[in-house]
């Protein structure tokens, strides 16, 4: 069962794992974007950071909840409302329990990711975070370490994609070629959450 | 003039100057005299270019007299926080309501339309109307 504290370590490890990549996930929006994306989710997750120890929120729906409100507060690009819908919905899903099993969790995210779709009107192969996140809903049910694997094969599967969705999708044919910066930042989120869970849970690389 | 409170208008955009500029601009078009109350809510809230769910809370606040506030969008971020605060429920003023409307002309419309005492289904419709009107 995977209990507060948990949900706790999974955004502090996701802040570290935005941290250590922001240069990498900006010069990916350099290519196809307006290379911000590293500074937007680093601004974003290290206010998550300072406001899971400020408020030290009682369950883990309420990690989530609370993460996602600090995250459309304070990314100012779009990728701040879209993560912040994906953990908030994530966690009025999870409700008032105390501990959650991965199944619980993979159903949550599940309800999380669809959120997301519906927000930025987007689906499967249109070069966005979703193409990360949807293979890792399907894979989260056998294991967050089988999460984790899908979802790095889907963000490296929008290399040869052409964007439909956001300021990329103006480059149309010239954003073929780049792997999407969006899906590579979903892919930190669900690696963090296999390494969070450890060895134990399929989550060693 | 009618007692009945005027619908708020709130501009959102990418860009502090640009939600400034059109809110100068559908102030001028609407009239010499007093408007409905509207506000900008362009950038960041470190200026830069962006969108802050902190700037458009606080702008909608501004301009609510209980008739439903109007928000107006430009760009990505703008369009996408704001549908992300009204999923919330909590963050925006009762009868707060994204419009479908090009960002300046609907701007205008809508102004106009609040000034002269509509309601935020009137003033929806004109700033809506504004993508009607085509220029070749």
């Amino acid at each position: 069962m995977l209990d507060t504290d948990f949900f706790r370590r999974w955004m502090t490890a996701t802040a570290a794992a935005v941290s250590r990549e922001a240069s990498r996930l900006t010069d990916l929006d350099a290519a196809i974007g307006d290379a911000d994306h590293g500074n937007n989710m680093q601004r974003g997750f290290t206010a998550v950071t300072a406001v899971l120890e400020k408020e030290s929120p009682a369950t883990p729906g309420a990690v989530l909840t609370l993460a996602g409100r600090q995250l459309i507060s304070t990314v100012g690009g779009a990728s701040g409302p879209l993560y912040g819908t994906l953990l908030r919905r994530t966690g009025k899903a999870l409700g008032e329990a105390a501990e959650v099993s991965t199944e619980e969790l993979a159903e949550a995210f599940g309800e999380g990711v669809a959120a997301v779709a519906q927000l930025g009107g987007a689906q499967a192969g249109d070069k966005t975070m979703l193409d990360a996140l949807l293979p890792a809903v399907e894979a989260l049910s056998s294991s967050l370490g089988a999460a984790r694997d899908a979802a790095r094969a889907g963000a490296e599967a929008t290399v040869p994609l052409q964007a439909r969705k956001g300021r990329a999708s103006y480059l149309g044919e010239r954003s073929i070629g780049h792997q999407d910066p969006g899906a590579t930042s979903a892919a930190l989120l669900i690696e963090a959450l296999a390494e969070t869970a450890g060895p134990s849970a399929g989550g060693d690389a | 003039m009618s007692e009945e409170p005027q619908v708020g208008i709130v501009l959102v955009s990418h860009s502090g100057p640009v939600a400034e500029a059109v809110v100068e601009l559908a102030k001028g078009l609407a009239a010499g005299g007093a408007t409905a109350p509207v506000a900008a809510a362009g950038g960041t809230s470190a200026g830069g270019l962006g969108t802050s769910a902190e700037l458009i809370s606080k702008a909608a606040r501004a301009v609510d007299r209980g008739a439903g506030v109007a928000l107006l969008v430009d760009l990505g971020s703008a369009v996408l926080t704001v549908k992300a605060m009204l999923a919330e429920g909590d963050e925006l003023p009762e009868g707060a309501r994204l419009v479908d409307a090009p960002f300046v002309e609907g701007a205008v419309a809508a102004l106009v339309t609040a000034s002269a005492g509509g309601d935020l289904a009137t003033v929806e419709a004109a700033a809506t109307d504004a993508f009607g009107y085509r220029k070749t």
